[in-house]
């Protein structure tokens, strides 16, 4: 069964065509690698499926949620659709447990003492147990990124979106943010990433998505598709990874 | 009957004192209350309400304060709307600090980069809850010292009340150095009082605008 599935979506700003007929299916489990050029569309497409961006024509199903553009039914599927942003996000004012706690508290009404455990658990999978009480502002840009992602979790969501999650970090960074991904895949969460991380994309990814001037140009089984790019744009896009 | 500048004089600057600090509170809570409807709807309401509120902003703060103490005070009581003088000056003042926190605020709240939206739109948060819980306390953060300093203005500006005869401050100055025609020791002994009032107002103001300097700079 499919997990999330978009059919021919089409989204512009203005006179600019960004996504140009979209479709892809992601099933359950799935850990999809969308790769690209900078405004081929891949983070527009990712915006889409949970909201964020409104589109013109298309349809996305996500987690059974359903949506056509417009803002109804929008609340329902974000509990079940997680999200984690390039620039972290996190909300500077709350500490840590608070950042993660803020969601099930005042979204779905989860008691105090369930609350804290949600806590425990989230923090442990992202490997920061001892930062429940630290500010955002105290951690580096790799921990503020898992914190996200832990803050992301506590919502226990059926898919989780990834928009260039490590483009903002130094390399040293990036390793400890692509490991805590990498455990959540293997863990069977569904998955999908707009990455710059080919080699990441490649070993983790089960699916590569390859996206160019708003259309998913090329699409298969990660090692496949790395190996043997079928079209010159995906050979040129991936090569200077390779060598 | 002429007396001279004593004891006596003091205790009735210091009754004047407490009119001025009553008014100046009324004013804050009043122009604070009314000022965070118009601020909230002037950031993130529908555009025609965005016009509304920055006209009312624009057209008092264009406006000079004593104007619109005259305005409240004379131009309501021809309309048959007829108030004593502090009631006239706690309406007048609260109009005015109304329009010039809810400025204020506008611009705290939107300073909070969309990003913080997003986020909390990620989460499920409701319109209201996304406020509640993240925009509106971070807003406030960064709204504490521009505050406390508007509070300054405030209770400088409660002066302009002693013109439609309300006694705060300035106007038991104005009557106690009609009796003593000592106006050094009458109004310097006045400018030490509002002097008293607003310099830990501008000391705390810059002192919470340093802490909010520090978070950022971190």
């Amino acid at each position: 069964m499919a997990s999330l599935r978009i059919e021919d979506l089409w989204k512009s700003y203005g006179a600019v065509q960004v996504l140009k007929g979209v479709s892809l299916s992601v099933g359950e489990g799935d850990v999809v690698a969308v790769i690209g050029r900078s405004g081929s569309g891949k983070s527009t497409m990712l915006r889409c499926i949970n909201g964020l961006e409104q589109f013109q024509k298309g349809r996305i199903e996500v987690a059974g949620h359903m949506l056509d553009g417009s803002h109804s039914g929008l609340r329902e599927l974000r509990k079940e659709v997680g999200m984690v942003f390039q620039s972290y996000n996190l909300f500077p004012h709350l500490n840590v447990a608070e950042n993660i706690k803020l969601a099930p508290r005042v979204v779905k009404g989860v008691g105090k003492a369930e609350c804290d455990e949600i806590v425990v658990q989230v923090l442990a999978r992202v490997g920061l147990s001892d930062k429940a009480y630290a500010y955002p502002d105290e951690l580096s840009g790799g921990q503020q990124q898992r914190v996200a992602i832990a803050r992301s979790l506590a919502m226990q969501p059926k898919v989780m979106l990834f928009d260039e999650v490590t483009s903002a970090l130094d390399p040293e960074l990036t390793g400890e943010v692509l490991l805590t991904i990498a455990e959540l895949a293997k863990a069977g969460m569904t998955m999908v990433l707009v990455t710059h991380e080919m080699g990441f994309a490649r070993r983790v990814a089960t699916h590569t998505v390859f996206m160019n001037e708003g259309k998913i140009w090329e699409e298969g089984p990660s090692e496949e598709l790395f190996a043997n790019p079928r079209t010159p744009e995906l050979a040129n896009f991936i090569a200077p990874d390779l060598k | 009957m002429i007396q001279d500048f004593g004891w006596s004089s003091v205790q009735f600057l210091i009754m004047g004192l407490t009119w001025t600090v009553g008014l100046s509170a009324m004013t804050f809570v009043l122009g604070g209350f009314f000022g965070l409807f118009l601020a909230m709807g002037r950031a993130l309401g529908p555009n025609w309400l965005k016009l509304v509120i920055a006209g009312y902003i624009q057209i008092v703060q264009a406006t000079p304060l004593l104007i619109i103490v005259f305005l409240c005070f004379y131009g309501l009581s021809f309309l048959g709307l007829h108030f004593p003088p502090f009631a006239a000056a706690a309406i007048s003042l609260a109009v005015y600090a109304t329009a010039y926190l809810a400025d204020i605020w506008r611009g705290c709240i939107e300073a909070i980069p969309k990003t913080q939206w997003e986020a909390a739109d990620a989460l499920a948060l409701s319109r209201i809850q996304r406020l509640r819980y993240v925009i509106l306390p971070q807003a406030l953060r960064i709204a504490l010292g521009p505050t406390v300093g508007f509070m300054v203005q405030i209770v400088k500006n409660t002066s302009v009340t002693a013109l439609i005869g309300f006694v705060e401050l300035t106007r038991a100055g104005q009557l106690l150095n009609n009796m003593t025609f000592q106006p050094f020791h009458v109004f310097l002994t006045v400018a030490a009082m509002y002097f008293a009032l607003c310099y830990p107002l501008s000391w705390w103001s810059e002192k919470l605008k340093e802490r909010k300097s520090g978070v950022s700079a971190h």
